[in-house]
């Protein structure tokens, strides 16, 4: 098992025939997963890396049987590559796309209420089941199939923290990347969900940031829960300065997050563990278990 | 991208707001001619820096006399404002905005931001407007009042609750509304949001983020940008593909991905280390691009050595980061200590092409040891 893509998943690429969306979709083939089309406008009819390219979702969808896309446009486009998804109502939509406006992303929210697509993203390195399905950029010579469940705001520390479990055997169920933006799809309070399902989740990896209300989330729906799996978390920034504008999302104070402090705080009441270091997650990881 | 007050101001009028009538000036000459194009019985004059925190900073100060304004316009040009959102070094003051001081009767505060769970544009309005709002609005939340404007609530639903019932300042924030939306903002703030003592609402101070995402869409944003006061540094990286904090430490780093970054930052500090900086190589970034951060920290001379903290990625890989730093060494001639720890995607060819070329490099396998090391060589040791 795993949350929310798996070896049956069948996925389009949208932006396939781009020099990102080419490199990105052979990759994801090579490693097993279960690439079935891409969309272009104007190139419907045609084949790329030996797979049928189509005008718009839609139809990539009722041909193919598609039910989650890899959304790999650039950013002026990206908003409407994700609705165009959306409304096609494939599962699993993943944006790895930078910088897209955030007023775009206001419209793509709208378009989210009310349906049962999951958003990925934007800006996020997007989605991995190890050995089964990866949509999305990151790197998977490290990644192993196994009982940890990790899901991130930065895609650098999970690469990271992803090596080091492995290393210490521990394998991963699924990664999941929400993204680095301010506005974007699924949050960790869900993903946290979807994990605890997961029968094959073990233990769950919580990797935030200084920024928005994520962590805030997360903390509060554990709080409302027993939920019965270890969490780790790890929020980095405790130093960072305030007011000045470090890593991702900046914020308003006034109606922003909290502190890095007063996040962790949150996190650890509501019975999560707490790594303060990216080595340390491992080793709480280890010790949650019944490893080390 | 944080606009300087006179930008925003400028901005806001175009769409009908109220604000004090006002100049820019860049000499105490111009100030005290402005004062003649501005109708008032007394005057403000307010440093214009791209940082926040300056009213306790001394930035603002109280003229009656167009001879005084050019005094004070003559004290706070030159001087470096040192605020809470400015480095240690503080932001140099260019411009001044001389305005007609107004004579408040109350002080509001409104913000217009996008709501990240429902993306619609969430407005924030309090009674309790002024300079210590974020003081006060932190001790205690009951004095903000906020919604997201989505259709079921109206502007002036959310006004009510702040106490402002007038038509003339609903309208006003109806238009603000309007240049958020037209203009890719993602923050306008306009604090306070006064009534003066003759009954007109205006905006006396303002600030507002742009988008930079949206610059695409936006030509003007480039030249508004090149009008802002970035600190050098920052803008040069911004234009490399990496995002570049100045900080006032001696150990450089070198990271990719933010949240790497904000990691090894927080490393040093726990190890009482003095970062230089935060640095995160956008994935987009090249070795050009990543030779040119490398650059700035050489130009340093309060830098003492550079930790070169990487997991290579699916985007950025160690060699590319490698060749970045071997570039920059080769081109300058600062040979300050490299503590490295390269992980992930081609680590070794990347360790391969420091020792290969040259760069004063201790590699470091292990992160915890690596920033302890770099640490310990920056402070001397």
């Amino acid at each position: 098992m795993s949350i929310l893509v798996n070896k049956d998943t069948k996925v389009i690429v949208q932006g396939m025939t781009g020099r990102a969306g080419t490199f990105y979709a052979d990759q994801g083939m090579r490693y097993g997963t279960n690439y079935v089309g891409g969309v272009r406008p104007g190139r419907g009819g045609t084949s790329h890396l030996g797979l049928p390219m189509f005008h718009d979702v839609a139809s990539a969808k009722s041909e193919t049987g598609a039910n989650a896309s890899l959304v790999i446009v650039p950013a002026p486009n990206a908003a409407d590559a994700m609705i165009e998804a959306i409304e096609a109502e494939l599962d699993v939509v993943v944006c790895v796309t930078e910088r897209v406006p955030q007023h775009d992303m206001a419209r793509v929210k709208r378009a989210l209420n009310g349906s049962k697509t999951v958003l990925i993203g934007p800006n996020s390195q997007g989605i991995l089941t190890p050995e089964q399905c990866k949509i999305g950029v990151m790197p998977t010579k490290e990644a192993k199939a196994g009982g940890v469940g990790i899901v991130s705001r930065s895609a650098s520390l999970t690469s990271e923290i992803l090596a080091n479990c492995s290393a210490a055997g521990l394998g991963q169920s699924t990664t999941v990347g929400i993204g680095g933006d301010a506005l974007h799809g699924i949050g960790f309070a869900d993903c946290l969900k979807l994990f605890r399902e997961d029968d094959d989740t073990e233990a769950v990896v919580l990797i935030g940031e200084i920024g928005g209300r994520e962590e805030e989330e997360a903390a509060d729906y554990l709080a409302s829960e027993s939920y019965g799996k270890p969490v780790v978390s790890l929020v980095v920034g405790r130093h960072a300065p305030e007011g000045r504008r470090m890593g991702h999302a900046g914020t308003l104070s006034a109606v922003g997050g909290l502190s890095a402090a007063d996040k962790i705080a949150r996190l650890r009441s509501a019975g999560s563990r707490i790594a303060d270091t990216p080595p340390d997650v491992v080793t709480e990881v280890l010790a949650a278990t019944g490893r080390a | 991208m944080l606009l300087a007050e006179y930008k925003s101001k400028e901005l806001l009028a175009q769409y009908g707001l109220n604000v004090p009538a006002g100049r820019r000036a860049t000499t105490p000459e111009e100030a005290e001619a402005a004062c003649g194009k501005i109708d008032a019985r007394k005057y403000v004059v307010k440093a214009q820096i791209a940082a926040g925190g300056r009213g306790l900073a001394g930035g603002i100060k109280f003229a009656a006399t167009p001879s005084s304004v050019f005094d004070e316009t003559a004290k706070l040009l030159g001087t470096k404002l040192v605020t809470e959102q400015t480095g240690r070094e503080g932001e140099t003051v260019n411009t001044v905005y001389v305005e007609a001081a107004e004579d408040l009767e109350s002080q509001h505060f409104i913000a217009l931001t996008l709501d990240p769970s429902t993306g619609a544009p969430l407005l924030i309005a309090s009674s309790q407007g002024g300079v210590e709002f974020e003081q006060r609005a932190r001790m205690d939340e009951g004095v903000v009042n906020s919604a997201a404007l989505d259709g079921s609530t109206n502007i002036s639903d959310v006004l009510a609750k702040a106490g402002i019932s007038e038509t003339d300042a609903i309208s006003q924030v109806e238009a603000a509304l309007k240049a958020f939306n037209d203009n890719d903002m993602t923050l306008l703030e306009i604090n306070p949001f006064a009534k003066t003592k003759d009954g007109r609402w205006m905006a006396i101070d303002a600030k507002i983020a742009l988008d930079p995402s949206a610059a695409f869409r936006h030509p003007e944003f480039e030249s508004i940008l090149e009008d802002q006061g970035l600190s050098t540094e920052e803008a040069e990286a911004q234009e490399s593909n990496i995002n570049f904090v100045k900080l006032d430490g001696d150990l450089g780093v070198i990271v990719n991905g933010a949240g790497l970054g904000l990691a090894t930052n927080d490393m040093i500090i726990d190890t009482n280390g003095r970062p230089a900086n935060f640095m995160d190589i956008r994935t987009t970034a090249t070795s050009f691009d990543i030779a040119k951060g490398v650059e700035l920290l050489l130009k340093d001379a309060r830098v003492k050595a550079i930790l070169l903290n990487v997991h290579g990625g699916g985007m950025t890989v160690c060699d590319t980061v490698a060749e970045g730093v071997a570039f920059a060494y080769q081109r300058s001639d600062r040979k300050i200590p490299v503590v490295s720890r390269l992980a992930g995607v081609n680590a070794d060819w990347g360790n391969q092409i420091l020792k290969d070329r040259k760069v004063p490099v201790e590699q470091i396998p292990d992160m915890k040891t690596a920033v302890s090391r770099a640490v310990s060589i920056a402070g001397g040791a």
